[in-house]
C-alpha cells in the first residue's frame, strides 16, 4: 500500500516527533508513505472556512491536485485536515458548478481538479486497511498501561461525510489501544470536544482550556496514565494546553499525550529517538520508564 | 441588567432575510426548529458561557443579522457537530454558523487572532508556520530542517499566494476597523 502523505501544518510544524514516528512504524506495516511536495495548509475547517468558504475550498482543491498528479490516495494523520480534504474532495467530484468554478480559478496555476483520489485518516487505514491483526504481530512489548482515548470530533462528524457510521460509540480507536497491549480505559462525556478546534483556541482560549480542564478531570478520574489521540490539533490542545492551564489557572494534571503511532512505535519496541516522547511539553518519562517494567 | 427585561418581539421586527439566505444556501431545514434545546443541552460552549444555541436558531429565524453578526459568541463553536448530529429535525445547526461567520467577516467582524492566523496562511501558506523551536527539534530527529511543504519550495508558496489574490481573501480578512 502506498500512499500520499499529507503533513499539514501542526505535525511538521509543532510536533515533528508525531511525523517522525509514523514515518518509522507504518513502513513496518507495509505502508508506502511518498510526500506531497509543495502542499499547503489544507486549510483549517475551523479558522479559514469559518472565514472565507471559497478561500478554504479552493486551496484544499490546490492539495487534492498534488495527489491526483501523483496518483496516489491521500494518507493524512490529522482530524482537521481529513475534514478539509475530504469534504471538498466530496463536493468537488459531486457538484459539476462548484468543481467548474473551482478549476477555472486553478487554471491560473496550471492545475485542474479531477476527482480521481481517496482521502483517508491514518485511523481508518490502519483499523481497516491493516488490520488489528497485523497490528498484533508488530507489537514487541506489551504496554501495561491505562490509556484514555480521545477520537476527537471531526474524524466521526459529520456523519454524512464519514466512514464510521457511529458517532456516540464508536470502538476503532479503543481497539487499535488494546492491539498494543495497552488497556482503554472508559471515562466520563469522553466523545467530549477537546476544545481547540472552530478557532477557539486561537481566539476564546480561556474558554477553550475550559473545556480541556473537564475532559483532564474525567480522565484523571479513571486513573488514566496517559491520553492517547489521533488529531494533533486535539494532541497539542492536551499537551501544550496543560502547561498553559498550569499557569493560568494553577490546575496540575501531568498525563503524558501520546499520538497513536508513537504508542504503536513504543509497542514495536522502538527507542526515544524514532518516538520522541520526550518532546512533548508534558513529561512522557514514565512511558519510557515501561521498558524496564 | 437588561436581560431581564421582559421584550415582547412583534410580528413587525421578524424579517425573513437571513433565514432565507441560509435556506438557499444549504441549510434548508432551519425554519423546521421546534426550540427543543437539545443543541443547546449538546453544546461544550454553552455549560460555560452564557452563549446558547437554541436561541441563536431563534434569532435566525426572526431575521436578528446584525446582532449575530456582532456577537463575539458566534465564534464560541468549536464546530464539534454534537448539536448537528443530535438534532431531532436535522438542521445542520454547525454549516449554519459557518455560513454566518463568513457572513460576519464579510461586514468586517472577526476577532483579532483570527486575522492573524489569515495571515499566516497568506504569508506562509500555513495557518500554524514552523518556528525556531520545532526546526532545531525537526533536525534532532533527522528530519529535514524544514519540511516538505510549501515551506520547502517557493515556487508551491507563489501558487498558493496567487489562489489567495483570486479568491479575494487578503482583501476580506484584512477590511474593516470593527475588530475587537
Amino acid at each position: 500500500m502506498k500512499y500520499a502523505f499529507y503533513l499539514g501544518c501542526i505535525v511538521p510544524n509543532r510536533y515533528p516527533n508525531i511525523e517522525k514516528a509514523t514515518r518509522v512504524t507504518l513502513p513496518r506495516l507495509d505502508i508506502e508513505l511518498e510526500d506531497m511536495e509543495g502542499a499547503s495548509c489544507c486549510p483549517a475547517p475551523g479558522v479559514i472556512k469559518s472565514f472565507d468558504r471559497l478561500t478554504w475550498l479552493l486551496l484544499s482543491a490546490r492539495n487534492l491536485c498534488i495527489a491526483e498528479e501523483m496518483g496516489l490516495d491521500i494518507l493524512t494523520l490529522c482530524n482537521g485536515c481529513y475534514a478539509t480534504l475530504k469534504e471538498a474532495n466530496t463536493v468537488l467530484a459531486g457538484n459539476e458548478k462548484e468543481r467548474r468554478k473551482i478549476n477555472e480559478m486553478l487554471s491560473a496555476i496550471g492545475r485542474k481538479f479531477k476527482g480521481s483520489i481517496k482521502v483517508k485518516h491514518v485511523a481508518e487505514v490502519l483499523y481497516r486497511d491493516v488490520g488489528l491483526d497485523a497490528i498484533r504481530s508488530s507489537v514487541k512489548r506489551g504496554l501495561p498501561i491505562k490509556v484514555a482515548a480521545h477520537y476527537g470530533c471531526h474524524i466521526l462528524k459529520p456523519t454524512d461525510l464519514r466512514e464510521w457510521n457511529t458517532v456516540e460509540h464508536p470502538t476503532f480507536l479503543d481497539e487499535m489501544i488494546e492491539a498494543t497491549g495497552a488497556s482503554s480505559v472508559p471515562y466520563r462525556n469522553r466523545m467530549m470536544c477537546c476544545g481547540a478546534g472552530g478557532g477557539l483556541r486561537s481566539g476564546v482560549l480561556d474558554v477553550a482550556l475550559d473545556m480541556l480542564r473537564e475532559k483532564l478531570e474525567n480522565m484523571r478520574q479513571v486513573g488514566a496514565e496517559c491520553i492517547v489521540d489521533i488529531c494533533p490539533f486535539c494532541h497539542l490542545q492536551f499537551d501544550a494546553g496543560q502547561v498553559q492551564l498550569e499557569q493560568k489557572f494553577k490546575a496540575v494534571y501531568n498525563i503524558p499525550v501520546v499520538y497513536y503511532t508513537q504508542l504503536l512505535g513504543l509497542a514495536m519496541g522502538l527507542s526515544e529517538s524514532d518516538v520522541g516522547l520526550r518532546m512533548n511539553r508534558v513529561a512522557a518519562a514514565s512511558l519510557l520508564e515501561l521498558e524496564k517494567r | 441588567m437588561s436581560h431581564l427585561k421582559r421584550e415582547i418581539i412583534t410580528s413587525s421586527r421578524i424579517n425573513p432575510e437571513l433565514s432565507r439566505l441560509l435556506i438557499n444556501s444549504g441549510i434548508e431545514r432551519i425554519r423546521a426548529c421546534i426550540q427543543c434545546g437539545t443543541c443547546t443541552a449538546s453544546c461544550p460552549s454553552t455549560s460555560r458561557t452564557a452563549y446558547r444555541t437554541r436561541m441563536l436558531i431563534r434569532k435566525i429565524l426572526f431575521g436578528f443579522k446584525e446582532e449575530i453578526l456582532a456577537s463575539e459568541d458566534l465564534w464560541l463553536c468549536t464546530t464539534c457537530y454534537t448539536c448537528s448530529e443530535r438534532c431531532p429535525r436535522k438542521i445542520e445547526v454547525t454549516n449554519a454558523i459557518l455560513l454566518l461567520r463568513n457572513l460576519a467577516v464579510r461586514e468586517g467582524f472577526m476577532l483579532g487572532p483570527h486575522r492573524d492566523v489569515a495571515g499566516y496562511l497568506i504569508e506562509h501558506g500555513h495557518a500554524v508556520p514552523i518556528d525556531e523551536e520545532t526546526k532545531k527539534k525537526r533536525e534532532r530527529l533527522e528530519l529535514p530542517t524544514l519540511p516538505p511543504t510549501v515551506h520547502s519550495f517557493a515556487t508551491a508558496l507563489k501558487e498558493v499566494q496567487t489562489l489567495v489574490k483570486i479568491a479575494g481573501f487578503e482583501t476580506l480578512v484584512k477590511h474593516g476597523e470593527k475588530q475587537r
